[in-house]
């Protein structure tokens, strides 16, 4: 059996959760293994609905009374007192921030091995399987051994599709025994942001400035093409060093990921760890005045030329033609 | 407070990733080497923290001779001392990563100790995202990972940390001693001037021999380079003259 960790929002999966079960099948698949689910909170049964289709046979609905937010290390052992009842061959979890936290804690508890950001398995006695580093710019064939194989799928990589064969999932109660020190940590409170405008990694369309645009001031002609497309603005990590930007807004392998229908990234030439913050996007729109720039190679559409010269004149035609 | 904030050597990579030639490693013959971005946060933390509460700040490293270089770097960025764990041959395996560390910091806590751990939420090279959890395992110590807001109330002995999620930001206390993974745009991390790279340069860093514990449960086989569809882009035009063209694929994309 395969038990994958599901995290869920009011009770409806995350995208990226969905990616791992579907990961998760196809290991599943291959040793002819059932695939189970752990969930935490009292959404279990609306969780079940969801990930039926999924191929999830058995829900793990796991409550406690102590146990009312997120709590880590409390989770991460109630994960590994589930391996010690239901003995599955592996977990797999989503690679998102929760997931890799409390898999890592099931994996240091239990002394196994633990591979992040799968994109591929060959099941055996040990998993031969390709990883992500370097935020994806390189992939890496690893060896993953161990009497339960830990492992989690990469975000964005794989497509979640429903299972051919899919069905019910029944709920099962799972009480953990939990000690006061696994409580330790648990969310305190929630802080709203405050910022305004559209979330950068939500944008349907992204304009973004690198070194080319030279100082915070050149940037003023790239916020209003982004006002004018209804687009969120982004930077590069040089513009953030420089002090031109501040972080929340870069995109790259330690700053946001980005998955547009456009990004329209300006002055920025294209280094790698850049290139996996924007490999989201379906369509690049690439200005530089370098034809060989790493970014103009990676694009789908280029225009050769300075950003000062070519945004102005395009944010005149935009507002010509919108009315604007 | 005292506080120790680890780091990890990776190559400066540029716009394309070459491989050696047995695909075990990065090509680094015509690169530099850093520290990671996360970690060159944690360490401008510890250096903060150490500064506003009269402490110090200690930078560790797991690694070969050349990583005293990143050592330095943050002696540099004003930590007060520099430990490295010294290892020779190829790549560790995190687990084993994590239990020197924790082997060595648990000697430590039995002398005068730390207030305070801080990793980076993950290496910008490998990406395991779990050696800091697993040495706080091992310490018994509370964690939270993949911080960008850090607090510490030395008064009361805690630590407030944030992590940003959809829409707004969730907040943990922890009690001190404590472990914290901490990503890029925690802080803006210091620009360590000549001066200070000079003087760096004639101070001292500890060195420990470290030995691997066990076998490693995830082997490296080998690298890869993913293929690229590359150079496939349509080129709209030079300059202004542009425009019109660019205004084309705006109405074919609906983003007009």
């Amino acid at each position: 059996m395969i038990l994958t960790f599901v995290e869920h929002e009011a009770g409806v999966p995350e995208d990226t959760t969905l990616e791992a079960l579907t990961f998760a099948r196809d290991v599943a698949d291959q040793t002819d293994s059932a695939i189970e689910a752990v969930v935490f909170g009292d959404e279990g049964p609306a969780v079940a609905d969801e990930v039926g289709a999924y191929g999830v046979g058995a829900v793990h609905a796991v409550s406690h009374p102590d146990l009312d937010t997120y709590a880590p290390e409390a989770w991460g052992e109630s994960v590994s007192q589930l391996v010690d009842e239901l003995s599955p061959e592996a977990v797999i979890a989503p690679g998102s921030d929760r997931g890799h936290e409390v898999l890592a804690h099931t994996a240091a508890k239990r002394d196994l091995a633990m591979a992040a950001n799968c994109l591929e398995v060959e099941a055996g006695d040990s998993y031969e399987l390709t990883r992500q580093r370097w935020g994806g710019t390189l992939l890496e064939h690893a060896r993953l051994s161990g009497e339960t194989k830990l492992l989690s799928a990469a975000p964005n990589e794989i497509s979640a599709e429903p299972a051919d064969d899919g069905g019910e999932a029944a709920v099962q109660e799972f009480e953990p025994d939990l000690e006061e020190s696994d409580l330790r940590v648990q969310i305190s409170s929630i802080e709203e942001s405050d910022e305004e405008g559209i979330p950068l990694g939500e944008a349907r369309t992204v304009v973004s400035g690198g070194r080319g645009v030279g100082s915070p001031e050149g940037f003023d002609k790239l916020e209003e093409l982004a006002d004018l497309l209804d687009a969120a603005i982004g930077s590069s990590r040089a513009a953030v060093n420089e002090g031109w930007r501040s972080h929340d807004d870069q995109i790259g392998q330690t700053g946001t990921k980005i998955s547009p229908k456009l990004y329209i990234p300006c002055g920025i030439s294209g280094a790698v760890q850049h290139m996996v913050g924007c490999k989201g996007a379906e369509n690049i729109m690439a200005i530089n005045t370098d034809p060989e720039a790493a970014i103009i190679q990676k694009a789908e559409y280029a225009v050769i030329g300075d950003l000062h010269e070519v945004v102005p004149e395009l944010n005149e035609a935009i507002r010509e033609e919108t009315g604007q | 407070m005292d506080v120790l904030a680890c780091l990890k050597r990776v190559p400066e990579t540029g716009a394309k990733i070459v491989l050696t030639e047995d695909q075990q490693d990065i090509d680094t013959t015509n690169l530099g080497f850093t520290m990671s971005p996360h970690e060159e946060c944690g360490i401008e933390e510890a250096v903060q923290i150490a500064e506003e509460t009269g402490g110090s700040a200690t930078a560790l490293t797991l690694g070969g001779e050349e990583a005293k270089e990143q050592v330095r770097t943050a002696l540099a960025m004003q930590a007060d001392d520099g430990v490295l764990l010294e290892k020779d041959g190829a790549e560790w395996d995190p687990q084993n990563v994590a239990a020197a560390i924790a082997n060595y910091i648990e000697d430590r806590m039995a002398e005068d100790g730390f207030d305070l751990l801080v990793f980076g939420n993950e290496s910008a090279d490998a990406g395991n995202y779990q050696v800091g959890v697993r040495v706080a395992e091992q310490l018994d110590l509370p964690i939270v990972t993949s911080i960008k807001d850090l607090e510490v109330n030395e008064e009361a002995g805690t630590v407030t940390a944030e992590r940003e999620v959809g829409g707004g930001s969730e907040v943990y206390e922890l009690d001190l001693p404590a472990v914290v993974a901490v990503k890029e745009g925690l802080n803006e991390p210091r620009y360590a001037s000549m001066r200070a790279r000079m003087r760096a340069r004639k101070q001292t860093v500890e060195s420990v021999p470290v030995e691997k514990e066990h076998e490693a449960g995830l082997e490296k086989v080998r690298l890869e380079t993913p293929e690229k569809d590359e150079g496939t882009a349509e080129i709209l035009g030079e300059g202004p003259e542009a425009v019109p063209e660019i205004m084309r694929v705006l109405r074919e994309l609906e983003v007009l």
